[in-house]
């Protein structure tokens, strides 16, 4: 297994009171497996990826227990020194928004080279040209004219590529992405979407994608790890997810948003709102919105019930989740 | 009378049409059908094919150049932004016209145009026969009562000083006609029950609401002064997936309530096929292809629609096989640059010399002009083809 991530716990101490943002997380990723983590706003479902990364703000951020696991080894107990070695050469992130994430006063080239002269203890002058190399390989034309510009000076689309590329640099064996089209038009969210999956491929790499777009999970994940107030909800094969989902959060999920394959009648629409994570409804999180909710749902968490093999639902009333 | 004058003009440009077989003019003729199909008729089947529709919004041949210059002291004009360069469309009464595309494409500043915040360099936007692009003062003012946005950013779109009650009932300080002072405070409530807010929260302050509760309060403004037009540029695209569906559903809802006509401006197709009767397809300044939502979506003939609904991921892991994917080359180019001829022709697989010089004109394609089908609408291409990129829904089957 190449990550294992077991029971997480995150949380938050602010002025009004602990945010608990990551309650219990489990997971797995292999090498060659992309893993999509779909969720709304405030689900932990980037909260997580910065706890197995490990560039969480602390404070006020917290890692109040668990186990992150990467090639058998338990990250949280290790030295930052040792887990600055890890990052970039065995695990990488890609973000959301490449021009907040890129340097503005170094030029691109620096900054892919930067990995190289860090890492690998390069010169300067190889740096750059295995810089211009990475370019290439993520479909940047005029790469070595452009290598010594400033991330202003590209597209967004153009910006997300050398994200791809700095992430890639090292040929890190996971990868996770963070919302990595969402800043992004369609037609070149198709392009780097289809860069990312070429890449992964070849180099076999694990990906974590964490995303709240249904159709980009279709697209492109093995498995779906589905988040709500911090903790997984439902986990389930892809093809098996969309059938017949088995948590009425995910089933309300597909049937809120509109299809481009069909003229809809009028939406489906969970009740309510997200709960807030100082507040947590006690029992079962997604209670207050949920069709199927009973009395027991009021007060017992629901723990990941087993579905089939590899599927899992945490909620009480799974078997009326999935038939109904 | 002024009625029938604006009749009479509408069917001598339509004549016009006939001879010139231009852009959006030859959209009219076939409009016959068109706008009158999706306005009333759309609702009620296809019985009114030759209703003639008359439109509440007609824009013509718009434009809005935003100039660069260079220097200080001498400003001197070395180019302009092309952010709209000649658009034609009409709304029926009643019916939601849906405009897509990417961004930069220019659908915000024509949105920001039909309400009259920005003015546009060249063109015509008719309401009901008056072309607002030329009213100022108390008629500007009479008219803008009747055309109403909505905004993107429920964040930053409302006042954080201003209570809720004064944000809903600002429009009735600048038309005190539409509510007397003594009733304003009802109507605002009146409103906030409508759009679904407990009208008890008057007092409250937009930070004290959730992004979809701020929307909601955003509509209830749009709405205060009971418009006829609703402009709504991405009212749903800050929101998270299961609240979108509630502000979607309630602009649907208050539709059918006050027979709004909307302008429904977004860059996520399914959203835009979910609400919309019509649908234009912008790219760089222009509709490249417009017409009803089954002929846009399930015949598209322009290739850009075709490249764009392609790209869209659907959240179903079976049709991942079924589809074909266009990926297009490149970025847009910018619009102080327009490429000559078809401005999509640096990113199209079938772009030939003639599209490097000759701009198509947003018609009918001669090769449907003759059939009857759903293939029958304006695309602005040379060599305008039928293909069907998104495999038929699960329904259809």
């Amino acid at each position: 297994m190449l990550l294992e991530v077991r029971d997480l716990h995150v949380e938050f101490r602010t002025r009004d009171g602990v945010a608990k943002a990551v309650n219990g997380v489990n997971y797995t990723v292999d090498e060659g497996e992309t893993l999509a983590v779909l969720g709304e706003s405030g689900s932990g479902k980037s909260v997580t990826a910065q706890a197995v990364m490990g560039i969480l703000d602390v404070p006020p951020g917290k890692i109040a227990g668990g186990e992150v696991l990467f090639q058998g080894q338990d990250l949280l107990k290790l030295k930052e020194e040792e887990r600055r070695k890890i990052r970039g050469a065995g695990m990488a992130m890609i973000f959301q928004d490449a021009l907040s994430s890129l340097n503005p006063v170094l030029s691109v080239g620096d900054q892919l080279g930067e990995m190289f002269v860090v890492h690998r203890k390069m010169s300067r002058r190889d740096a750059r040209a295995k810089a211009v190399e990475l370019m290439e390989r993520v479909g940047i034309p005029a790469a070595k004219e452009r290598v010594g510009q400033y991330p202003h000076q590209f597209s967004g689309g153009m910006r997300q590529r050398i994200m791809i590329a700095m992430a890639m640099a090292l040929e890190p064996s996971l990868i996770i992405a963070d919302e990595p089209t969402t800043a992004l038009d369609v037609t070149v969210q198709a392009q780097v979407m289809d860069l990312l999956a070429k890449l992964q491929s070849e180099l076999n790499m694990g990906l974590i994608l964490i995303t709240h777009d249904l159709g980009v999970v279709a697209d492109v994940a093995d498995k779906i790890a589905v988040m709500y107030a911090g903790r997984i909800v439902e986990t389930a094969p892809v093809h098996d997810i969309y059938k017949a989902p088995a948590h009425p959060y995910t089933k309300g999920l597909l049937e809120s948003i509109p299809r481009l394959d069909q003229k809809g009648q009028e939406l489906y629409a969970i009740k309510g709102l997200p709960p807030n994570l100082m507040n947590i409804p006690p029992g079962c999180a997604f209670n207050p919105r949920c069709p199927l909710a009973q009395d027991v749902c009021r007060t017992d968490v629901p723990p990941l019930y087993e579905v089939s093999g590899e599927r899992g639902s945490a909620c009480h009333f799974w078997p009326e989740a999935l038939n109904g | 009378m002024a009625e029938r004058a604006g009749r009479d003009e509408r069917a001598g440009r339509d004549e016009r049409a006939g001879h010139a077989g231009q852009a959006g003019r030859a959209g009219q003729a076939g409009r016959a059908g068109q706008a009158g199909r999706a306005g009333q008729a759309g609702r009620a089947g296809q019985a009114g094919r030759d209703w003639p529709a008359e439109a509440i919004l007609e824009v013509r041949d718009l434009y809005k150049h935003y100039p660069l210059t260079r220097g200080i002291l001498f400003k001197k004009q070395v180019g302009s932004v092309k952010a709209v360069d000649g658009v034609d469309l009409d709304l029926a009464p009643g019916e939601t016209l849906g405009i897509v595309g990417e961004s930069g494409c220019g659908k915000s500043t024509l949105a920001k145009m039909l309400v009259h915040l920005e003015r546009p360099t060249a063109g015509v936007i008719r309401y009901k026969g008056d072309d607002i692009t030329k009213l100022s003062g108390r008629a500007l003012k009479a008219v803008r009562r009747n055309i109403q946005m909505v905004f993107q950013d429920p964040y930053t779109s409302l006042n954080p000083r201003m209570t809720v009650g004064d944000i809903v009932g600002e429009p009735y300080e600048i038309h005190p006609e539409v509510a007397p002072k003594g009733s304003r405070r009802k109507k605002v409530q009146d409103l906030l029950d409508v759009v679904g807010l407990n009208p008890e929260y008057i007092n409250r302050y937009p930070h004290q609401f959730s992004g979809g509760q701020r929307q909601r309060i955003g509509i209830a403004r749009g709405l205060a002064l009971r418009p006829e037009v609703i402009v709504a540029d991405e009212p749903v695209s800050a929101l998270d997936v299961s609240v979108q569906a509630q502000v979607i559903n309630l602009l649907d809802k208050l539709q059918s309530e006050f027979n709004l006509s909307y302008v429904f401006i977004a860059h996520d197709l399914s959203i835009v096929r979910h609400i919309s009767d019509r649908v234009g397809v912008m790219y760089l300044g222009r509709i490249v292809e417009i017409g009803r939502d089954e002929e846009i979506y399930d015949h598209p003939t322009h290739p850009y629609t075709q490249a764009l609904l392609s790209a869209v991921p659907v959240p179903d892991p079976e049709a991942r096989e079924r589809r074909e994917r266009i990926i297009l080359r490149g970025d847009v180019p910018s619009p102080a640059n327009i490429p000559s001829g078809c401005r999509f022709r640096t990113r199209c697989w079938k772009a030939q010399e003639r599209c490097a010089l000759e701009v198509p004109l947003l018609a009918v394609p001669a090769e449907f002009r003759l059939q009857e089908g759903p293939a029958q609408h304006p695309s602005a291409c040379h060599f305008a083809e039928e293909k069907r990129v998104v495999p038929p829904g699960p329904e259809a089957e």
